[in-house]
């Protein structure tokens, strides 16, 4: 009997685990293959949630108040069949990118398997905890996958956010310390009942320390500080990953304790988060429109999607916030992951990164230019894309409540990244003359990344499907 | 006042130190030492605010255990990084983001 729950984390701790043992090349091909094995068991999970309801395991036999326990209900479901499904074609697109005698690929193969199980475990844990480690072990796999390019400019933004992902976490552990002095348990579940409006103050602070920590990693405006160098200087790969997933990881924790055990706390915090989060739409697009760098402008773009997900928290009265919320994520992430690919590819064919040096690529690579445009149609939300549905959940559920700002902040912030896309394609239409010769790309980059981009605009056509997933975990 | 409490209470001040370090020091050494401060804070808070009745709890020492063991790993990758940075261009300190 395989439980894919213990099998999700323990299958990217053995092909890590391989890959750094094997080398590059035959590691690649070992975390491919765990890979594939990781999305079909995300898959069988879904199904297991969608037909059964939440699912539940007892690491080695010892149940929650002496041993760990793994949960999963339809919002992990979610994340684990995006984590999974954003991995594989990016390990493909990884093993074609890298040159295999670079030091970056030596740590790449077992790096991003330590990142998964992070992320794995971290979408399945119960408690404040063991979030608290698993939050780590994603920050310094990612740290390291940073730093692996072993440059001067890349050291300093992996230790850039080293420190700011130190910080964030070292606020939720005290969180957690204190939590657990006030009710003497860390267990999500348990501490659902306990929390109630008339909590002590130290519960608050708590609640407050943990929000703040969580939302520095992130990195929602004005906390965002080290997320462009970080994103930008990293290898295509590794920013496709970091921009795809990782920031959804601490969004992830922040939503789980807000509709769990901190609901009864947080009803005046709701209007925080969501104006935090309109000013990363303007100033994160702003930023993007400006910027002279192609990955730069990716980058920033994250930072104003990133503030879409908070706008939801004033409306989470309604499901309709909820899924709203979730669907952004989903669809950010497989539009940023291409994005970040596409860009990869052209950096690599013309061997520059300026937007202004993008002229003509338009005839030369129309595939890549092709990906980047569908990944910017999920990004503006428009139809028939998952970032539409996102955009049209969110308003929908702003206007049944009569919050009609709300709506318009998500309205404008379509626009300003309509500004931010269209300002790539059109430098690669013109017929200005090539200055530099374009280099040969493998195919591989080019159809990995449009698969992902064609994922990001079919699955608004399948959101029903994923609706129903998110709701089968949270029926108790 | 019990002992517990004064481990808390040394348990906080040893975070506000830690923090403001992390926050207002430039030198990258300080401010790896200043993380570690504000994790032994944190621990100290785990283990001290836990002792009811004079009994300790074995659940807050096992997680300060596993704890202690993250902050090293991180400690660990910060040091090797400001080591690289310091082979690579000889600086101790972060450089200054231009756009922001």
């Amino acid at each position: 009997m395989i439980d894919p729950l213990i099998w999700l984390i323990l299958l990217p701790l053995a092909w890590a685990t391989l890959a750094f043992l094997l080398g590059p090349g035959r590691g690649a091909r070992t975390a491919i293959a765990g890979l594939s094995l990781q999305l079909w068991l995300a898959f069988d999970l879904a199904m297991k949630i969608g037909a059964g309801g939440p699912a539940l395991h007892a690491v080695g036999g010892w149940g929650a108040p002496l041993g760990i326990d793994l949960a999963a209900d339809g919002l992990s479901a979610v994340m684990l069949l995006l984590a999974q499904s954003v991995a594989l074609p990016l390990a493909l697109y990884a093993r074609a990118y890298f040159a295999p005698d670079k030091t970056e690929t030596r740590y790449f193969w077992p790096l991003i398997g330590f990142l998964l199980a992070g992320l794995n475990a971290l979408f399945l844990s119960a408690d404040l905890f063991n979030l608290y480690v698993t939050l780590e072990l994603v920050g310094l796999a990612a740290v390291g996958l940073v730093a692996a390019g072993g440059g001067a400019a890349q050291v300093a933004a992996a230790l850039r956010y080293l420190f700011a992902a130190l910080l964030g976490s070292s606020m939720y552990l005290l969180g957690v310390a204190l939590i657990y002095g006030a009710y003497g348990t860390v267990s999500l579940v348990t501490l659902e009942p306990l929390l109630t409006a008339d909590a002590p103050r130290i519960v608050w602070m708590a609640g407050g320390l943990m929000l703040a920590g969580l939302l520095l990693k992130t990195a929602l405006f004005p906390f965002h500080y080290w997320l462009p160098p970080a994103h930008a200087s990293a290898p295509a790969p590794v920013s496709a990953l970091l921009s795809a997933l990782v920031v959804k990881a601490s969004f992830y924790l922040i939503l789980r304790l807000w509709l769990g055990p901190f609901a009864p706390l947080v009803g005046a915090l709701a209007w925080l988060p969501m104006l935090l989060g309109a000013g990363a739409i303007f100033w994160g697009s702003w930023q993007a429109i400006r910027t002279p760098h192609l990955k730069m402008l990716v980058a920033w773009s994250t930072v104003a999607q990133l503030g879409y997900l908070f706008l939801i928290f004033p409306l989470l009265a309604t499901t309709g916030a909820l899924q709203a919320g979730v669907m952004q994520a989903v669809a950010h992430g497989l539009a940023k992951a291409a994005m970040f690919m596409a860009a990869g590819v052209l950096i690599k064919a013309t061997g520059q990164d300026m937007v202004a040096g993008l002229a003509g690529v338009a005839q030369r690579l129309p595939l890549t230019l092709f990906s980047f445009g569908l990944a910017g149609v999920t990004l503006m939300g428009l139809p028939p894309s998952a970032g539409f549905l996102a955009k049209w959940l969110l308003i929908e559920a702003a206007l049944a409540q009569g919050y009609w700002f709300i709506a318009l902040v998500a309205l404008a912030g379509g626009l300003l990244a309509a500004g931010y896309v269209f300002r790539v394609l059109r430098q690669a239409f013109l017929l200005a003359p090539v200055a530099y010769a374009i280099a040969a790309v493998p195919r591989t980059l080019e159809w990995t990344a449009f698969a992902l981009a064609t994922a990001s605009v079919l699955l608004g056509l399948r959101g029903v499907e994923l609706m129903a997933l998110l709701a089968a975990g949270s029926a108790p | 006042m019990s002992s517990g409490l004064i481990f808390a209470i040394t348990g906080v001040v040893l975070f506000a130190m830690g923090s403001a370090g992390m926050l207002l020091v430039a030198h990258l050494l300080r401010r790896i030492l200043a993380f570690n401060l504000m994790g032994s804070g944190a621990f100290l808070i785990l283990v001290g605010l836990a002792q009811r009745g004079g009994t300790p709890d074995p659940v807050p020492q096992a997680m300060v255990l596993t704890g202690i063991v993250v902050a090293v790993a991180a400690t660990a990758l910060a040091l090797a990084l400001l080591r690289k940075l310091h082979t690579l261009n000889g600086r101790t300190e972060l450089p200054r983001v231009e756009d922001d």
